[in-house]
């Protein structure tokens, strides 16, 4: 790729997909967390958008599009309406606490870079070298899965770590191939909307949605 | 310089130019930084439907308390009488050697990052100094919390910088003006953004704005900074004012040419100098601009969750790094 403006966009929408999922770990507002996914979801889709164009690859422009629709708009839509029908559950419950959390996330991202240091130095390029801000976002993605125990953070969780796989995907690969990524889409399409139907049964039946407490078996 | 000439120019004309352009930014600071104070607040006062007071209120501010008496407390010592001219003079300093206007203030490659940040330092401890100096327990508290804070953001300032320095390889801030200028692909790089919000943390830390203190109460369980200033009055209170709000100036000023460099004059004169004062002005409150929105927009933190604010800007700052170093 040349340098140029085509390449500033691309290593913009990158820094963003990683300090969107840094930030995570450091908001607590659930809806912040919220708004934070859907700036990934649209960095996402922008820097797709700018490879489609570099490269005139119309199945990549195809994808650009539903990663805007899916990951930009419907999956955070979906997520606010989860948080907005539960008043009582604002704000996340993490169990390693914010400056802990951060400085772990310093690490993952330092990790990241010594781990992908050798694959980037296979193809040394503009866009392999951008590869690490990927990897760290999958690792920071999995760190907000294991350390937050409410329903609404472990779905955000997951959606790092698949942002995380994408900018992997588009940064090495140029993107996964056009079926592969709308198969994707749908499956985390469904597991949000399962999620919001499975928080709505359990607050119905426990009154919370705090998956520690799910401990015992209930008829 | 020959014959009669050298008597008359003994000062070198390239150094006479530097010194005006460092005389320059300290008047820009001195008067901007309460416009820029001004203009937050007027922003605030909008955006809450209220008039507000007009943009000049902190001139008009500093010029009334000049003319009052000066008074000190009865058991101060000279300490009180210094902090307010150290927390001036070191803001002062700082902003000669800064590249606001132009990347060739007086002693430019002096002007290292680690300078800057402890010069601005001096002035916080100063002012520390100062608050405990009249022996009473709201100076003691302010000053133990402007501390406990400033011992947090004053490194992720300075990693915030070294971010930037990372990557034009060189501690100089208007070497690393002048680098940024140079390339301006390194705008948009993942680590800019990164060492950008952190050091917007970092500046509104500094500056006790909103989200860590509210400079417009006098309420015991939360201020900080009005706190140290209590009790001072007269011409102390309007150095101490000014100094405050040249540390703002500065500090907008620099985060404006460090990220957007745009408009920094890289050569002497005068129609340069004139752009680089124009675009510092409209770069310098657009940032005041976003900071007001901000307070606006957000409540006080409780003082126990503010470490965990700058944290965030720490670690923001030392991902930049990391990345910068690691991506060269």
């Amino acid at each position: 790729m040349r340098p140029g403006a085509e390449l500033d966009i691309v290593e913009l929408a990158g820094g963003v997909v990683l300090a969107a999922a840094i930030l995570a770990l450091w908001r607590k507002d659930l809806r912040a967390l919220i708004s934070l996914l859907a700036l990934q979801g649209v960095a996402l889709a922008t820097l797709a958008a700018v490879l489609a164009v570099h490269d005139d690859d119309v199945s990549l422009g195809v994808v650009a599009g539903v990663v805007l629709v899916a990951k930009g708009i419907v999956i955070p839509g979906l997520l606010a309406r989860v948080v907005r029908s539960d008043p009582g559950s604002r704000e996340t419950s993490p169990l390693v606490n914010v400056p802990a959390s951060l400085v772990a996330a310093a690490v993952l991202v330092v990790v990241s870079y010594l781990v992908t240091g050798r694959l980037s130095s296979l193809f040394p390029d503009a866009l392999t070298r951008l590869a690490p801000l990927g990897l760290a976002t999958v690792l920071v993605g999995f760190f907000v899965l294991v350390t937050r125990r409410k329903a609404v953070s472990q779905i955000v969780g997951l959606l790092l770590v698949d942002n995380g796989i994408a900018l992997v995907a588009f940064l090495l690969t140029a993107g996964f191939p056009l079926l592969v990524e709308l198969g994707a889409s749908l499956d985390l399409l469904l597991v949000v909307v399962v999620l919001q139907v499975l928080t709505t049964a359990m607050r119905a039946r426990f009154g919370h949605v705090d998956l520690d407490q799910l401990r015992e078996l209930h008829d | 310089m020959t014959g009669g000439l050298a008597d008359l120019a003994v000062v070198d004309p390239a150094l006479a130019e530097r010194v005006g352009v460092s005389a320059v930014q300290v008047g820009i600071v001195l008067v901007g930084g309460p416009l820029l104070l001004g203009l937050m607040g007027k922003l605030r006062a909008r955006a809450e439907g209220r008039v507000g007071a007009p943009i000049t209120q902190g001139l008009a501010d500093l010029r009334k308390l000049l003319h009052k008496e000066a008074i000190r407390a009865e058991p101060t010592s000279a300490v009180s009488a210094m902090a307010p001219v150290v927390l001036v003079g070191s803001a002062a300093v700082a902003a000669a050697l800064t590249p606001l206007v132009s990347t060739r203030p007086v002693s430019a490659g002096g002007a290292d990052v680690f300078l800057v940040v402890y010069l601005l330092l001096m002035g916080s401890i100063a002012l520390a100094l100062g608050g405990l100096d009249a022996g009473t327990a709201f100076g003691g508290m302010g000053s133990s919390r402007a501390m406990t804070i400033g011992a947090i953001s004053e490194p992720a300032l300075l990693v915030g910088i070294l971010a930037l320095a990372v990557q034009a390889r060189t501690s100089n801030l208007p070497g690393i003006v002048k680098a940024s200028l140079a390339h301006p692909g390194w705008l948009a790089s993942p680590q800019r953004i990164l060492a950008l919000g952190a050091l917007v943390v970092v500046v509104i830390a500094e500056t006790g704005r909103i989200p860590v203190d509210n400079p417009s109460t006098h309420l015991e369980l939360t201020m900080i900074h009005e706190a140290m200033v209590l009790e001072q009055a007269g011409p102390d209170l309007a150095l101490t004012t000014a100094g405050e709000a040249m540390r703002l100036g500065l500090l907008l000023g620099l985060v404006a040419n460090l990220f957007f460099p745009w408009g920094v004059a890289d050569s002497g004169g005068g129609l340069a100098i004139a752009v680089g004062i124009f675009a510092l002005a409209v770069k310098a409150s657009a940032l005041a601009a976003l900071i007001a929105l901000i307070e606006v927009s957000t409540a006080k933190l409780r003082l126990f969750r503010v470490p965990e604010l700058l944290a965030g800007g720490f670690v923001l700052a030392i991902v930049a790094v990391t990345i910068g170093l690691v991506s060269r």
